[in-house]
């Protein structure tokens, strides 16, 4: 059977004789953030009825002309500056003709021989250190419309609403090597472009979706093998078990002395496997050449670097900023800097807070109710204002951490102010000395027999102290004071 | 440079226009005669020639990302052969 | 009164601004000559009801400031007419009916002319004598059984025989000059980015252009004045500075500069041809102008270029024409089925040839051999010219090899009729505007025309000269009414 390593860094398919290398690279498409389409003024807006963000350039009318948007212009360039990437100053748009029904000109314009973006590169932060991931380019086109195959059983039906729409097509070299290596590429592409503004990166409404290259090669072998390309798939999830499937399969077929054959092929998510496309394979020569509709697109160094000027903090800086400046360890920075709200979040609670209790309180009792609630950090129930507040009623001993996290619950609701509940509820630490020994002589007297025990050396016993002191003050005991007094009493 | 009758078919194909034997045939020579014509090209050596790309002295006018399109629909569907209340509609297309 | 038909444009204008006719009898002079004149089928889709509606409109709210006040115009039926059915030509376009107007058409308008119908042409303008329109073969006024040329040979047509006052066209590599030299008439194609392409069917888009089509050259420069603006909706269209070319028209052409250039000598060159060319060159001295000598070395390689780059883009344009969106369909099966039966029962043989031919240029391995090397080709041919225009104002040449041809002769033998093209393609491959007026006729009596080329945005420049010359030529189209 199938042997797939468990650590997923050393990613491979081993069988009776054999270990195999599985080599992989994304062509990523990710949806512009922008108001209206690349070459029409029609709206992008997410979810309208069908067929009515469609103008006439949309629908390909005879005579209709594109007229490029220069903001998506300006979301790629500032991609690019964020992949690190060389900028071309000169580039053009070509046409990739294919015949297809959500297809309305007949081809897509695209960029083929000279991409807006050229070389750059990724750093993915895995378990064992850094590894870095080229990227090949990155180029602009126009989306396709949408073929619906499930509403009529004789026809399919075409809603335009997404042709024309801009995407940026992100290359990658073949330089991924496992599940995990594709899971946090595409995440940290995602955490790049959402830092930039320039995709949304909601893979739900498919903004981002990626063709896989997969191909599988001996271990120690140095040439890569024939690849296949697995079209158009929208979730992690479903990438990796595409990727998974697809390997075993060429696997399979070299183990049984085949050969692979270069290919398109689909995922269908319902069976899990990958299965050739037949129609692409009749139609492959694209006859790409410039679109004589449009003239090269050319830059001045000025354009490139006043966006230049304009590039927000990363989230490589980022953590390096915040490892250095707020003394983070490497695991935490990368949680907190890895989606650009999460570092929002912690940059606004730290301003008024301890960093180390803040850190603990976001990565640990807040991430752990937006997991519940299945919520973004930018819908959090609690602000980070209210968080801030929180934290600092710890610092002060204003209330114990065990308080503070029912507080924290009573928040989550509907984020009242921690002060506030605190003082409703009489929820305050009792930090007098005088009246905590108070109760701990009660405790001790009607304990004598647990009292004497402990004396004769059952030292765990002292928790047992400290809880009934605890649960005598309804949890509201200042710990520390508590264990001082007993510690003194029980001598 | 000769252009067969599988070359014909396989550009028939490519362009989406279906052609019956005689019609391919027909086209094999009209073909051949027109490149015939046009291999005229080979005479000249371009090696050192940038291609141009465009014709037209201006540079790449750029828009504004506004939304000034409305929905048209009823007017984008209303030439098309075939179609319903909301969309296009083409024979099934099965993947 | 003169008959209305037999009156310029810009008598026209000039009458019904002194309120000497109205808008509605010069719209139903046209209306009823063309009614008369069905035989020589220029019309696709007339109008003629609609006109007549909006002559009395304008008659009855009259604005004299505009350009064309009151002026019924019938015009090429590659232009996108707001709702008044587009074909171009074409069964696969045979029920489409914009709901959007071309710019330029939209100019004329605004200008206050009005729509008196949509003029036969060649298929997707895709030919030289405008036998592959699906809706026939034009008849040339010139004589019977004689092609009006093309592919706006459906416009010449109609301008000759006085169907309507003027025309527009569109010239891809000599759709507006060859119609034009055929029925002796006046057509000028525009420096590339002159005219917006908006709205305009496309067939090859670095080629395309519109253009005006007159009885002579001051109508010309009024239509061209009309028609010529920047349009952001055209990415190719170029803000320059337009002059207003009806005003600036003159015909001093002293101390000018005119080019003869050598390779358009061309092989088998019939003598009436050399000698209308030689009649051009004499007005051209006698008027004041200095004729000197050039070479334009590529020429020879212009058309094949063409064959390469215009089929190549046509392929691609034409994709859109596929069953879902408008136009003629075809049922199929499955998808695929349905895409080969609507293209290939919807688009004629010289289209469907065309698109095999650019489909095959661009296809994978062939590329550099052919569309790459066009490009390259289509520089050298550039450089001829700006080489030229170091030394020359503006160059002389003939329109077209020869005259008007019978129908049926040459639509056996492809490569026949694109030699048609050999004189105007070069000009269309370097983006250069060039004007074909009337130089004679023949020995059988049909029109022969000149072309002169002028420098990038130099209309008015070629537009002077051309009245200049015409001025001298004194030209009379012989057209008697043979059809009615
Ligand atoms: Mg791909
Ligand atoms: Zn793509």
């Amino acid at each position: 059977m199938d042997l797939v390593s468990k650590d997923q860094n050393k990613y491979s398919i081993k069988r009776e004789n054999n270990e195999y290398e599985v080599v992989i690279g994304l062509e990523v498409h990710a949806q512009v953030l922008s108001e209206s389409k690349l070459f029409s003024t029609s709206s992008t807006k997410f979810g309208a009825e069908p067929n009515t963000q469609v103008s006439l350039v949309d629908a390909a009318f005879p005579g209709m002309l594109p007229v490029i948007n220069e903001f998506c212009i300006k979301q790629a360039v500032k991609t690019g500056i964020g992949l690190n990437a060389k900028i071309n100053k000169k580039s053009i748009f070509d046409r990739k003709n294919y015949f297809y029904a959500d297809l309305p000109q007949g081809y897509q314009i695209s960029q083929y021989k000279n991409p807006i973006v050229g070389e750059g590169t990724v750093i993915l932060d895995l378990p064992d250190g850094e590894k870095s991931i080229g990227i090949e380019r990155l180029h602009l086109e126009q989306d396709a419309g949408k073929s619906i195959h499930d509403i009529d059983p004789q026809n399919t039906f075409v809603d335009l609403n997404r042709s024309g729409v801009a995407l940026m097509e992100i290359v990658s070299k073949p330089d991924l090597r496992s599940l995990e290596e594709v899971n946090l590429y595409i995440k940290k592409l995602r955490s790049i472009m959402k830092y930039l503004g320039t995709c949304d990166g909601n893979m739900q409404e498919g903004s981002l979706r990626a063709d896989v290259n997969i191909s599988v090669r001996k271990k120690g072998d140095k040439d890569l093998g024939t690849r296949c390309e697995i079209k158009n798939v929208n979730s992690i999830k479903f990438m990796q078990m595409a990727i998974d499937y697809e390997a075993n399969r060429q696997v399979d077929i070299l183990e049984e002395g085949g050969k692979i054959d270069q290919e398109t092929r689909l995922f269908d998510t319902k069976k899990n496997e990958t299965r050739s496309m037949r129609s692409k394979e009749d139609a492959h020569d694209y006859r790409y050449f410039p679109d004589p509709d449009l003239l090269p697109l050319e830059f001045t160094d000025e354009f490139i670097n006043e966006l230049k000027k304009n590039i927000p903090e990363l989230p490589d800086e980022k953590k390096k900023r915040f490892i250095e400046k707020f003394k983070l360890s490497p695991y935490e920075a990368n949680i907190l800097v890895s989606d650009i709200d999460t570092s929002k979040y912690f940059e606004a609670v730290i301003k008024k807070s301890d960093i180390k209790l803040s850190t603990n309180w976001i990565t640990g009792e807040l991430f752990a109710l937006l997991n519940e609630k299945n919520l973004e950090i930018s819908k959090s129930p609690i602000s980070a204002l209210n968080l801030s507040k929180l934290i600092n009623l710890i610092k002060d001993g204003t209330i114990s951490g065990k308080i503070a996290k029912s507080v924290f619950e009573i928040m989550a609701v509907g984020d009242a102010d921690p002060q506030k509940i605190i003082e409703e509820k009489g929820l305050k630490q009792q930090s007098d000395p005088k009246e905590l020994e108070k109760i701990v002589d009660k405790v001790i007297n009607e304990n004598q027999d647990k009292v004497k025990e402990f004396k004769l050396g059952k030292d765990k016993l002292f928790g047992f102290f400290v809880g009934q002191v605890m649960k005598i003050s309804g949890g509201k005991a200042n710990p520390q004071l508590v264990n001082d007094i007993l510690k003194k009493k029980l001598k | 440079m000769g252009i067969d009758l599988k070359t014909v078919k396989h550009i028939s194909k490519l362009s989406r226009i279906s052609l019956d034997d005689e019609k391919a045939k027909k086209l094999e020579a009209d073909l051949n005669s027109i490149f015939a014509f046009i291999e005229k090209l080979n005479e000249l050596d371009t090696k050192n020639v940038e291609p141009l790309t465009s014709i037209a002295e201006t540079t790449l006018q750029l828009r504004k990302d506004e939304i000034k399109s409305t929905n048209i629909r009823e007017q984008v569907l209303k030439n098309s052969p075939e179609k319903n209340k909301d969309f296009f509609v083409v024979p099934k297309v099965v993947e | 009164m003169t008959n209305i038909t037999d009156l310029t444009l810009t008598e026209l204008v000039n009458k019904i601004k002194k309120k000497e006719v109205s808008s509605r009898e010069i719209t139903n002079a046209y209306v009823n000559r063309s009614e008369k004149s069905k035989k020589l089928n220029t019309y696709i889709t007339d109008n003629f009801e609609n006109a007549l509606k909006k002559a009395s409109d304008f008659d009855n709210n009259p604005n004299y400031e505009k350009k064309l006040p009151g002026i019924p115009i019938a015009v090429k039926d590659l232009f996108c007419t707001k709702d008044v059915k587009t074909t171009a030509g074409s069964k696969i376009l045979n029920n489409f009916i914009p709901t959007y107007e071309s710019t330029v058409t939209e100019n004329l308008w605004k200008e206050g002319s009005i729509l008196l119908g949509k003029l036969n042409c060649d298929e997707f303008a895709m030919g030289s004598s405008n036998e592959t329109s699906f809706f026939g073969n034009v008849q040339s006024p010139i004589g019977k059984n004689l092609v009006p040329g093309g592919s706006s040979g459906g416009s010449a047509s109609a301008l000759a025989a006085k169907l309507t006052p003027a025309t527009i066209g569109t010239d891809t590599g000599g759709s507006i000059r060859q119609p034009a030299s055929f029925t002796g008439t006046v057509g000028l194609k525009p420096t590339y980015g002159a005219c917006s392409r908006y709205g305009i069917v496309a067939f090859a888009s670095s080629l395309d252009q519109a253009g005006p089509m007159t009885g002579n050259v001051k109508d010309c420069s009024l239509l061209f004045d009309v028609m010529c603006s920047y349009d952001i909706k055209d990415s190719t269209s170029v803000n320059f500075k337009r002059k207003n070319y009806f005003k600036e028209l003159n015909n001093s052409i002293k101390g000018k500069k005119i080019g003869i250039p050598k390779e358009y000598r061309v092989d088998g060159m019939s003598k009436e041809i050399e000698d209308l060319w030689q009649k051009g060159i004499n007005i051209i001295k006698d008027s004041g102008a200095e004729v000197i000598d050039i070479s334009l070395p590529n020429t020879k390689y212009a058309l094949p270029a063409y064959y390469i780059v215009a089929p190549a883009e046509a392929s691609s344009n034409l994709a859109r024409y596929d069953g879902v969106k408008y136009g003629f369909r075809s049922e199929g099966k499955n998808l695929i089925e349905m895409y080969e039966n609507t293209r290939s029962k919807g688009f004629g043989d010289e289209v469907k040839r065309r698109i095999m031919i650019g489909t095959y240029v661009l296809s994978s391995g062939y590329y550099d051999a052919y569309y790459l090397k066009a490009q390259k080709v289509r520089k050298l041919i550039k450089n001829d010219f700006d080489e030229v225009y170091k030394k020359v104002d503006a160059i002389l040449t003939p329109s077209t090899p020869s005259s008007a041809f019978t129908i049926g002769e040459k639509s056996n033998d492809p490569v026949s009729m694109y030699l048609n093209d050999i004189f105007t393609v070069p000009i269309n491959l370097a983006g250069l505007p060039a004007i074909s007026i009337p130089g004679g006729h023949d020995s059988k009596g049909y029109p022969l025309g000149l072309q002169i080329i002028g420098k990038t945005f130099d209309e008015q420049n070629i537009i002077n000269i051309a009245y200049a010359m015409e001025n001298q030529i004194n030209f009379k189209n012989q057209i008697k009414d043979w059809w009615i």
